[in-house]
């Protein structure tokens, strides 16, 4: 049976550093800011097939704006950015610690990621949609959704606008753009493609942003999304977060070893921006063009936001288990909050005195809202009629429904 | 013999086999290095090696179809789908590959592959993380439906599985991976230390798929269960105080149609329980099957205890969840009917 050919090996792919291990991020090659080309957004699909493997950043590491894609935002504007990420980072360190105390079953935070949602939500209109993942509160925030219908979520208490029939942090917020979230991961981004086709269809002007995790972009959702994005020239902007961890599997496991998540769209024809997605200018000028190329009939764009996951997956699993200690420190993007708040504070137009006067100011607003969340009643002590668990299954309950509901006693 | 909860259990279960046959292999969502998020394969590559215990891109289709490849190559690959509920992306591979291979091709190919998944309420884990999804599998012929209810069953029936040359679904109720749950949740948290079913030998032991067990004998009507609700049925009928016979059927598919005709022959009575909403599910076709085998023994309509025909909802867990009350008054009504 033996022949002369060489035995072949099965490869599995390993990250470049475990517990124990020192982190390192010198296996990536990070390019100096503002060296990345700024075609016009209306160039051919064929003329943009070197951005997928370069890597868009405006803020360099003194945290001056610089190159060709510098979106010369307003000083408003950038604070705006900033106020929505600090009250997302803010938010979200106290609602994990309310998972700890036993208040609630679950939670996710968005830990160094913060700049996606917040960015993007400013950039695009109110009558786009969002068809987010669980790490894009900051998408919320941004629009200034009220905290306390966040927290009542969380609680799946009397209050709770999704009348407690989801798990904590999957929100849905049509009024604001963002569209209801699910547990499974990926299963919305052929929506968005969906809902941009209906705007185009309608004749509309509206168009639609999905949102994915590097690792989901395994799923065939992802896959279908592009294919059809890119046959119906919908006016869409499909993202993939890549915050390099898909709960332990390191971002080889999803093809990472060999190629960037950007140049997935080379072979679907669709441009690919590959953007530094802790720097907040760098997401809104790449988020820009691909909006304008939406909104002219040029069809969709993949963005890829390079950033990384600094907590945990969720309350449910320690990060000190899979991953190096101090990795998250090493990143080389750094904190998208310190590094928007060092470009104002280059620019003159922040201090550190106002920027503890903001965070004093987001802390009370949080604590505020927990605290009316709380009076209403946190898990377990307070929670919707039960008969809201048998409205919303069809428009309207049919027999089944009807008479479970009455063994109830409701 | 050591004691175990569920999850050594199977853990002990994967390494028996990683250990006793070079053709199998494991993969699946975070179950490499990490050991999975229930940590059912932890320690399993450190001690194996890297290609016998992996992680898989996120795309529980891909898993499937790969390891349908696999088995039909000659291998026996174990794959962990992360929780039941995500196993839909992977029906269709499920369905029209694994159930059919070995029909379609008359015998040329099979796929001797294992897909164990996480499954069931009781944890508050909302919509997605809760489902029990047994009945869309026990429609497919060709695939065989496991669903253990304690530590010993749950590694010898995981070892027939594997070895099974066919496809099998493994479904772990996931509420009693750390300790037995009766469903009155107000009670202290039990583990499985003391409780029968935790004693688990270390060595290489089988539980045949088709073969229900008898938790308890009694004469007037018949209880069926599995998985978690095997422990709920035990508190429902001690709060009924009705003198019931309980099965715990291990796999649905093979199903022990015997040992559920015989009981019912003999109680004339039979309630059916499971978590999974009540329309279309598993109870149906086995209040189905009784009734054509033993009509002229029952004396009361069967009855069937299930979850709810709603999405499996957060804040209303035990609204939800089929506990031992309403069990126990489905148990008087049959009596009474
Ligand atoms: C269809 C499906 N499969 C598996 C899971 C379990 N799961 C939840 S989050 C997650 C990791 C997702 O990683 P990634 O897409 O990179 O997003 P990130 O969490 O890093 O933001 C997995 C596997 C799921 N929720 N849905």
């Amino acid at each position: 049976m033996m022949s002369n050919t060489p035995k072949l090996q099965l490869h599995i792919p390993t990250p470049p550093g475990r517990p124990g291990d020192e982190p390192t991020f010198d296996h990536l090659e990070i390019p100096p800011a503002g060296t990345v080309r700024r075609p016009d957004m209306s160039a051919p699909e064929a003329d943009l097939r070197d951005l997928p493997y370069g890597l868009i950043r405006v803020l360099d590491d003194a945290g001056r704006a610089v190159g060709p894609w510098n979106p010369n935002l307003s000083a408003d504007r950038l604070r705006a950015g900033l106020r929505a990420m600090l009250l997302t980072r803010t938010f979200d360190e106290r609602l994990f610690r309310l998972h700890r105390q036993g208040k609630t079953s679950f939670y996710m935070k968005s830990e160094g990621e913060e700049a996606i949602g917040a960015c993007q939500s400013m950039v695009l209109g109110r009558d786009d949609m969002a068809f987010p993942t669980y790490r894009m509160v900051s998408w919320l925030m941004a629009r200034d959704y009220p905290l306390v219908d966040l927290v009542n979520q969380i609680f799946s208490n009397a209050q709770d606008p999704l009348k407690g029939r989801q798990l904590p942090i999957l929100y849905s917020a049509r009024q604001y753009g963002f569209y209801s979230l699910s547990g499974n991961v990926g299963s919305r981004f052929g929506a968005a493609v969906g809902w941009a086709m209906a705007s185009a269809f309608k004749g509309d002007d509206k168009i639609a942003i999905g949102y994915i995790g590097e690792g989901t972009t395994a799923e065939g959702d992802f896959h279908e999304a592009l294919t059809f994005a890119s046959v119906y020239r919908a006016p869409v902007i499909l993202c993939v977060t890549n915050n390099q961890w898909a709960i332990s599997s390191f971002s080889g496991i999803a093809g990472a070893e060999t190629t960037t998540f950007a140049a997935k769209a080379l072979a679907y024809g669709l441009p690919g921006l590959r953007v530094d997605g802790n720097d907040f200018l760098a997401i809104w000028a790449a988020t820009e063009w691909a909006a304008e190329r939406a909104r002219s009939n040029r069809g969709a764009t993949l963005i890829e936001l390079f950033t990384y996951r600094a907590g945990g997956h969720s309350t449910s699993d320690d990060p000190s288990k899979y991953r190096p200690a101090g990795e998250a420190a090493k990143w080389p993007l750094g904190d998208p909050v310190e590094r928007l708040k060092q470009h104002l504070v280059a620019l003159g137009e922040w201090d550190e005195t106002r920027h503890q006067a903001l965070q004093a100011e987001l802390t009370e607003a949080v604590r505020a809202a927990v605290k009316e969340g709380e009076a209403v009643g946190c898990l377990g002590k307070s929670k919707p009629s039960v008969r809201e668990m048998f409205e919303g299954v069809f428009k309207e309950p049919d027999w089944r429904l009807i008479e479970q509901r009455r063994e109830l006693g409701i | 013999m050591p004691t175990m909860n569920m999850i050594q259990a199977l853990n002990s279960a994967l390494d028996v086999m990683l250990t006793e046959d070079p053709d199998t292999l494991i993969f699946g969502e975070d179950v490499g290095y990490f050991g999975g998020v229930f940590r059912v394969t932890e320690g399993l590559q450190r001690k194996h090696g890297l290609t016998r215990c992996f992680d898989a891109p996120i795309s529980e289709g891909g898993i499937v179809a790969t390891a349908i490849g696999m088995g039909a190559y000659g291998l026996r690959p174990i794959v962990e789908i992360q929780f039941a509920d995500y196993i839909l992306p992977a029906y269709d591979q499920l369905v029209s590959e694994a159930a059919r291979l070995r029909y379609r091709s008359n015998g040329e190919f099979f796929a001797p592959i294992t897909v164990r998944a996480p499954y069931g309420g009781g944890i508050f884990g909302g919509q997605t993380h809760s489902q029990s999804p047994e009945a869309i599998f026990a429609h497919i012929t060709g695939l065989k439906t496991v669903i253990p209810s304690n530590p010993y069953d749950a590694k010898g029936l995981l070892i027939a599985a594997i070895e099974d040359d066919d496809p099998v679904i493994f479904l772990e109720p996931k509420r009693i991976y750390n300790g037995p749950f009766d469903g009155r949740y107000d009670q202290l948290l039990k583990v499985w230390a003391g409780e029968p079913g935790a004693e688990v030998p270390e060595g290489r032991y089988t539980v045949p798929l088709g073969k229900a067990a008898l938790v308890r004998k009694g004469a007037d009507v018949t209880v069926i269960a599995y998985g978690t609700m095997v422990h709920v049925a035990q508190a429902g009928i001690a709060e009924s105080g009705v003198d019931a016979e309980l099965i715990d059927l291990r796999s649905i598919v093979p199903l022990d149609i015997e040992t559920i005709v015989a009981s019912v022959r003999k109680t004339g009575r039979c309630v059916i329980l499971h978590e999974a909403s009540r329309f279309g599910g598993f109870g149906g076709e086995l209040s189905a099957l009784i009734q054509e085998r033993c009509f002229y023994h029952l004396k009361s309509p069967i009855e069937r205890v299930a979850g709810w025909d709603t999405p499996y909802p957060h804040a209303f867990e035990w609204d939800y969840f089929p506990g031992p009350k309403r069990l126990a008054a489905a148990l008087i009504r049959t009596l009474e009917a």
